[in-house]
């Protein structure tokens, strides 16, 4: 009994010993990463995305020639400030609650004589050799909300139908791995490998997260819009492709910023 | 593809959903209407890709009532009932030979690849343990959905007692806690039965780094 107990004892002393080790490895790991992102921070280069977007947001474009200042946004034709603080949100024109990226292609189909084809045709850009214009123009009106407060309302019946599907949705178990977006999103503290998680059930989790996308990925070198977010995370789910604008895109975005609502809006952030 | 257990082991389950769409009526009226208005969405917002067709959001009965549950508590018949269905479905190996080599399996505890539809059909599938646990010391990089399983055959025991158990908790970790974190691994089709053993070995081999 006693030998037995001294072997437990050294086997937890041995734990101990090499959690310490390994708890010391991580913290400097992720704190590096953590100087990096500092360092990158003041010369973003999402910045060079922004300067791109707003010269398609004035430049008269497709068959028709309009630019997109006639493109409502929930404020008005052509008011971009403060706009993304407030979407998604239901568009009477389409009778249909909007994410910022699907109401782009709104704007591009029913303004500038874009198909619907060619306005989803490159949602993610690839480099040089294949930009997005859309992750642009994502670029340029989200940044025009920095420092705005999120302020996403459920007032339409639309908008409240989003958000309680988006809540059934955010724990769907599927695929080969039952994995959920709860999986990985449903505590503090979490990680996998050594990427923190964000605690996305919570007010602070996602306030904190909904509010850095979109975000200038530095391994990359593109910035990611937050249906580029989703997108990927449903990929390493092993769930099917999530189609771009589509109803289920809305939705989740709906309750995740809905969910972030009283944050000041801090994007295009960066990350790893 | 989901693998479908003989449906006899799953009588009583039809009942068992009934009864928590009964419960979700009883406390919000539309709670199951909306999951299920959700789960037809859901299907129609992805498209296959690659290896990843949209039988990925065909629910199994154990996925279906893990959903309807994950934002309440999970009545304990229930978990009782789910844990009971999964055990009976696992295959186990010939003989008691519970390990493979301990080599393949820190393999397919580092392999990330697998299943995605990014990931090439042909292969390697691995399990991807660091992403979620501790193993061995020498890697720095792990998560920490899962608990450390660095020492588990030396605090556990190198008997067969504590393989068996390692090689079911790999095979369908909701045998011994329903709806856990953590994928039904053989019961999924994401690893082999040789795949296991060789998870088993990694834990519960005296000469695994894991037990260093």
């Amino acid at each position: 009994m006693k030998r037995g107990r001294g072997l437990v004892l050294g086997a937890l002393v041995a734990t101990a010993c090499g959690a310490a080790i390994m708890a010391f490895a991580q913290t400097s790991a992720v704190d590096e990463i953590a100087k990096y992102r500092a360092a990158l921070q003041d010369g973003n280069p999402a910045e060079l995305w922004e300067v791109r977007g707003e010269g398609l947001w004035r430049t008269p474009r497709g068959p028709k020639q309009v630019s997109f200042e006639r493109c409502d946004l929930g404020l008005g034709p052509g008011v971009v400030k403060g706009a993304y603080a407030q979407m998604p949100r239901y568009f009477a024109d389409a009778d249909r609650v909007m994410d910022l990226e699907t109401r782009l292609v709104y704007c591009m189909v029913s303004q500038q004589g874009y198909t619907e084809a060619e306005a989803y045709k490159n949602p993610f850009g690839a480099g040089n050799e294949r930009k997005s214009d859309i992750e642009a123009l994502v670029a340029y009106v989200t940044s025009e909300s920095r420092g705005v407060r999120m302020s996403v309302a459920l007032n339409h019946a639309k908008e409240q139908e989003a958000y309680r599907l988006g809540a059934k949705m955010f724990v769907f178990r599927g695929g080969t791995h039952d994995f959920s977006c709860l999986t990985c999103h449903g505590e503090d503290g979490k990680r996998i490998r050594l990427q923190d998680l964000p605690n996305l059930t919570t007010v602070e989790g996602a306030q904190k997260a909904y509010t850095t996308w979109p975000g200038y990925r530095v391994s990359q070198g593109e910035v990611r819009s937050f249906e580029w977010r989703l997108y990927d995370c449903f990929r390493q789910q092993r769930f099917p492709e999530l189609v771009y604008g589509s109803d289920a895109a809305i939705a989740l975005t709906m309750y995740l910023a809905r969910n972030a609502n009283g944050a000041a809006f801090d994007a295009p952030a960066i990350k790893r | 593809m989901r693998v479908r257990p003989p449906v006899g082991t799953w009588t009583g389950l039809g009942a068992a959903i009934l009864a928590a769409a009964l419960i979700g009526c009883a406390t919000a009226p539309s709670d199951a209407e909306v999951a299920g208005r959700a789960a037809a969405v859901l299907k129609q917002s992805f498209k296959a890709n690659g290896q990843a067709g949209l039988d990925r959001l065909d629910q199994d009965d154990t996925q279906r009532l893990c959903t309807l549950y994950a934002d309440k508590a999970l009545p304990s018949d229930v978990a009782e009932m789910i844990e009971k269905l999964n055990l009976a479905s696992i295959k186990w190996p010939a003989g008691g030979q519970w390990m493979g080599d301990w080599k393949n399996g820190e393999r397919i505890a580092q392999e990330g690849r697998g299943k995605q539809f990014s990931d090439d059909p042909k292969g390697p599938v691995g399990a991807n343990c660091y992403a979620c646990h501790q193993l061995a010391p020498q890697e720095v990089s792990f998560g920490t959905i899962g608990p450390s399983l660095y020492r588990f055959g030396a605090l556990r025991g190198y008997n067969d007692e504590t393989r068996k158990y390692a090689y079911g908790k790999v095979w369908n970790a909701d045998a011994y806690k329903a709806c856990s974190n953590m994928p039904r691994f053989g019961h999924s089709q994401i690893l082999s039965q040789q795949q296991v053993k060789d998870l088993v070995a990694l834990l519960t081999d005296p000469e695994s780094p894991v037990n260093k």
